[in-house]
């Protein structure tokens, strides 16, 4: 199948599980080599927030706390609206190596669709920006009446 | 997981009409103006009426337009965003660039080792 799921990727890295730890889950950290700055709420159900200075914004949805081992959120799509319900979710995990960490980070959800999106994408007549606009006239005529 | 090989045709539904010139045009054209007839689309397209309802009746086919009720002639066509945005699923999952972030993660490490190592070697000798 060509429509990936599923990303993965393994990295060994000369450095304990409790710097990577903290590189992955430090407002600091995040700020440091993901984002240009970061906050971050760290327990599941916390939010944490990237933004870059060109003005660039990803939110978080944290998932997986498990110090120092497995830490997993969920975000939105890139190029999807912002309301779109479809998220990844990423998920890093930590094993300590003799010389330091291995670290793995596996994001999926790529080709999901959940029920509603999935009508809207095959059998949906009411999205656009007439149907939105047509609605914002009944409206308008509605409260103007 | 909903089943992936239909989301993968809407895609390549998505990608077959975006590889062809004029099916660009007219999806971009109906995009930026909104509903238009195939004449619509005639008269601000270099291309025969003919080769503009072909093109439509494909695009139709496709779930990327869709035909608005009216009378034959008069039967406007609009964008339908949908398809595009599973397209853009597929497009996000190969921009996806881990490579390159991870690398930036190993940087950051590298750095701030170097600024305060950890004394992991101390622990070792004394044993």
């Amino acid at each position: 199948m060509g429509f990936p799921d599923r990303i993965e990727r393994t990295v060994e890295l000369a450095h304990p599980p409790a710097r990577v730890w903290a590189a992955l889950t430090t407002a600091e950290g995040l700020g440091a080599w993901f984002g240009d700055a970061a906050s971050i709420d760290l327990r599941p159900g916390g939010v944490a927030e990237m933004t870059w200075t060109g003005g660039d914004k990803a939110s978080m949805r944290i998932e997986r706390v498990d110090e120092p081992t497995v830490f997993g959120f969920t975000w939105g799509i890139n190029g999807l609206p912002d309301d779109d319900p479809r998220r990844t979710y990423v998920e890093f995990t930590l094993v300590p190596t003799g010389s330091g960490t291995r670290l793995t980070v596996v994001e999926s959800g790529f080709a999901q669709l959940p029920e509603d999106a999935y009508r809207m994408a095959f059998d949906g007549n009411t999205d656009g920006w007439a149907h939105e606009l047509g609605e914002l006239v009944e409206y308008l005529d509605a409260i103007g009446a | 997981m909903p089943s992936g090989p239909d989301i993968e045709a809407v895609a390549e539904d998505v990608f077959a009409a975006l590889a062809d010139p004029t099916r660009r045009g007219i999806l971009a054209e109906l995009a930026a103006n909104g509903p238009a007839t195939a004449t619509d689309l005639a008269g601000r397209l270099p291309i025969t009426r003919q080769a503009i309802a072909k093109h439509l009746a494909l695009l139709a086919e496709a779930g990327l337009v869709a035909a608005e009720p009216g009378e034959r002639r008069r039967i406007r066509y609009r964008l339908r965003s949908a398809p595009m945005q599973v397209a853009q699923q597929y497009l996000a999952a190969l921009a996806r660039d881990w490579d390159r972030q991870l690398g930036a993660l190993q940087d950051h490490l590298n750095a701030a080792a170097a600024a305060q190592p950890i004394p992991r070697e101390q622990g070792r000798n004394r044993s």
